[in-house]
């Protein structure tokens, strides 16, 4: 009994191991938009069940590597993407990956909240509708509830689930877009200034749900908020000018960083 | 003077006012010391749009009224007596009008002096050798009140234009004056300019909206004499359309209505989808170079005249479809039919579906394709699930007008769909539309007053209510779908 139980927590230990485990593995990213080169070298290790935070002044490219990682940058036509990215050590820019199956591994929620103007219920249903994740009626109806109970909503909009989406308050929009990104269970949840348009009521519900989703799914958020960085996450990367600057601990770059410009822009020295 | 001339001499004024206001206003400025309120131009422009404005505008009215005074003056000289039988107080004016035009033409040339033509009488022969020379040919003998009458008319004419001509000089010149002596430096001219610009943007577009509400009301009175010698049920609800020369006619719009639903509802089906399909491409997938290229040439389809559709339907669409569908069908053996109009339109009015369409598309934020996207979606999905349905009422509204214009086309109908006004459901037969009977009722040879010819404002009213009742529904789903995302 005893010798289960502590080969089980060896176990747990070497796979929760910070020197062994990744789930994004970023080499030399290199972003051109046209002739502007946005994005230069970065290269970056994302942990799996947790929370990495990109911080930095506005038009650093932390949101555009933050788009890199699941190939929304596909969509800009003048975008261009070189270096390596790996999920799961798999390059993610690879000819034979489809970026539409790549996007349901790794979910997005934007930085205005985005509902479909369908239902509450619709909203949810359609990424596990359109990747076929339920064969049934019930089982749909299962998934949606599943998924806003998971995004902190269910209690809010349970009796209303055929109302539109659109109705919603802010934070309750976003929250949907969360419940709706966790349907077709990702991996990953990329959040790009996720409660940039929301007050802070709303914005401290979002950041209990993120703390809450690190149990299961990957996190990678954009913020502008060196406070929001400081309490949800437990990485930090600190971007300026297309460089990523410096990538520590949170708990670290917050009380003793190492780069000079990391300090200057926590202490709002500029940015 | 004439009217030509009358305006040169205004705007002769208020080019001078305009230079004397500004010297005026420079000039009383350095005298006193206190700066002018507005540039120095803007006291000109004051002076000059106070000589010009309401001068002219006093000259339109004067041009529009000053006929009806004369006409009614002129018309009360003639007594009942005088008007032959069969004919109208309205033809004898006409030879007044005539008779008087060529005094007028014959004092021009010289053959005859003022004096001379107040104490000539009418029953001379000379009167009416003199207007022949000069090409007024007169049928019979003038009469000595007509002649008597084209003299006055003649001479009210004359007074009332030597009238408009001093009232209008008067006014511009009052006006100038008096805005020329208000001007001090304190004065805000700009202001006073910025007024009048505002009330030149509303005059123009009081315009517009007066001669819509023209065009109904005329289709209004001329509609209300129609029913009064047509029963109006008959007229809705008949199904015979049968305009006979000799009257006795049935006048049915059924079988009309239908004809223009059967061969809108054809070119719809043609353009609708097409159209569509075309918007979704040029949105959605399209690239900016394909697009620049695209969109342009698919609306030149808009600006290519009628006419030209209608013959291409006359000479390549009908004799095809008859040769190769029709007749090996058994379906009939006419090359015009509702089909060949239906399909020609339809490729008309592509542009207003795809254009319109393609606008309401784009405007979809683009948020919800992102969102779309990231959940793992492809385009296709993208536009089926989430672009489309949130277009959806837009595009209904481009539906709309794409219709309206439809039902309102003619000459496509004329060359393509025929002339007989039937009620039958097979599309390879002709038939015809209401725009179509307007115009062959009102260029045919019936008298004007007769029901033959004035269903024709009937008609063009049921028409202007459907499409009115149309484009006010479009108007209004897309005016609710916009408020939706901004």
């Amino acid at each position: 009994m005893n010798s289960i139980s502590s080969m089980n927590t060896t176990t747990t230990t070497t796979k929760a191991s910070p020197m062994t485990e990744t789930k994004i593995s970023a080499r030399n990213v290199q972003v051109y938009y046209g002739e502007k080169h946005a994005l230069r070298d970065v290269s970056i290790e994302i942990r799996p069940r947790s929370v990495t935070a990109f911080i930095g002044p506005s038009g650093c490219g932390k949101s555009t590597f933050l788009r890199c990682l699941n190939r929304m940058n596909d969509t800009i036509d003048s975008c261009r993407v070189e270096g390596h990215i790996l999920i799961d050590g798999e390059n993610i820019y690879d000819a034979k990956v489809d970026p539409v199956q790549l996007r349901a591994k790794v979910g997005m929620v934007f930085q205005k909240p985005n509902p479909f103007p369908k239902s509450i219920y619709e909203n949810v249903a359609y990424g596990p509708r359109i990747h076929g994740l339920a064969r049934k009626k019930s089982e749909l109806d299962d998934i949606v509830a599943a998924s806003l109970q998971k995004a902190g909503l269910w209690n809010e909009v349970k009796d209303r689930l055929h109302e539109s989406g659109t109705g919603l308050s802010g934070g309750q929009q976003q929250r949907l877009c969360i419940a709706r990104a966790v349907a077709v269970s990702p991996e990953i949840i990329l959040m790009d200034e996720p409660c940039s348009a929301l007050d802070p009521i709303a914005t401290a519900k979002v950041e209990e749900l993120i703390h809450e989703l690190r149990t299961n799914f990957t996190i990678v958020i954009v913020t502008h908020s060196m406070q929001q960085a400081a309490r949800v996450s437990q990485r930090t990367a600190m971007f300026h000018l297309g460089l990523l600057v410096e990538e520590n601990d949170t708990d670290k770059m917050f009380t003793n960083p190492d780069d000079q410009r990391t300090q200057d822009y926590i202490m709002g020295r500029f940015g | 003077m004439n009217v030509g001339i009358i305006i040169l001499v205004v705007l002769a004024f208020a080019a001078a006012g305009y230079i004397a206001g500004k010297r005026q206003a420079l000039s009383l400025s350095a005298q006193s010391g206190i700066k002018l309120h507005s540039l120095s131009g803007y006291y000109g422009q004051t002076v000059a749009l106070f000589a010009a404005v309401p001068a002219l505008l006093l000259l339109i009215v004067w041009l529009l009224v000053q006929p009806i005074v004369v006409e009614s003056r002129v018309s009360g000289m003639i007594p009942d007596s005088a008007i032959a039988q069969g004919s109208a107080r309205s033809l004898v004016m006409s030879d007044v009008r005539r008779i008087a035009g060529g005094l007028d033409a014959v004092l021009a040339r010289g053959g005859l002096g003022e004096d001379e033509l107040n104490t000539i009488s009418a029953n001379t022969q000379t009167v009416r050798a003199r207007l022949a020379e000069v090409g007024v040919a007169l049928a019979g003998e003038v009469q000595p009140v007509v002649f008597e009458a084209a003299r006055a008319y003649r001479q009210t004419t004359k007074s009332g234009a030597l009238a408009m001509t001093i009232a209008v000089l008067g006014v511009s010149l009052a006006l100038a004056f008096l805005a020329y002596r208000r001007i001090e430096p304190q004065m805000r001219a700009r202001n006073i300019s910025e007024g009048f610009v505002k009330s030149l943007l509303i005059a123009s577009s009081l315009i517009a909206i007066l001669t819509t509400i023209g065009i109904v009301f005329s289709l209004v009175f001329e509609t209300i004499t129609f029913f009064k010698i047509y029963p109006a049920s008959q007229f809705f609800f008949s199904t015979v359309w049968n305009p006979q020369f000799r009257g006795g006619s049935e006048l049915g719009i059924l079988p009309l209505l239908w004809g223009t639903m059967y061969v809108s509802f054809i070119a719809l089906l043609v353009a609708v989808p097409i159209g569509l399909m075309i918007a979704i491409y040029l949105s959605e997938y399209a690239g900016r170079s394909m697009r620049s290229f695209a969109k342009p040439a698919i609306e030149m389809l808009a600006g290519i005249p009628t006419i030209v559709y209608g013959l291409f339907a006359l000479v390549t669409i009908g004799p095809f479809l008859r040769d190769y569908f029709a007749q090996p069908l058994g379906l009939g053996s006419s090359s015009s039919s509702v089909l060949t109009a239906g399909l020609v339109m339809g490729v008309m009015i592509i542009p207003f579906v795809s254009s319109l369409s393609d606008d309401i598309i784009n405007a979809v934020p683009q948020a919800l394709r992102d969102g779309s996207y990231g959940l793992g979606a492809t385009r296709s999905e993208t536009i089926k699930k989430v672009v489309m349905p949130a277009a959806l009422p837009g595009i209904v509204g481009a539906v709309l007008l794409a219709a309206s214009r439809a039902i309102g086309e003619t000459m496509i109908v004329v060359l393509g769909a025929g002339a007989s006004a039937k009620l039958s459901l097979n599309p390879f037969e002709a038939m015809t539309t209401v725009t179509v009977k307007i115009v062959s009722q009102l260029t045919g040879d019936s008298e004007f007053s007769s029901p033959e010819t004035l269903v024709a404002f009937a008609l063009g009213l049921t028409l202007f209510t459907f499409t009115l009742a149309l484009n006010v529904l479009a108007l209004y789903i897309v005016r609710k779908y916009r408020e939706q995302y901004e």
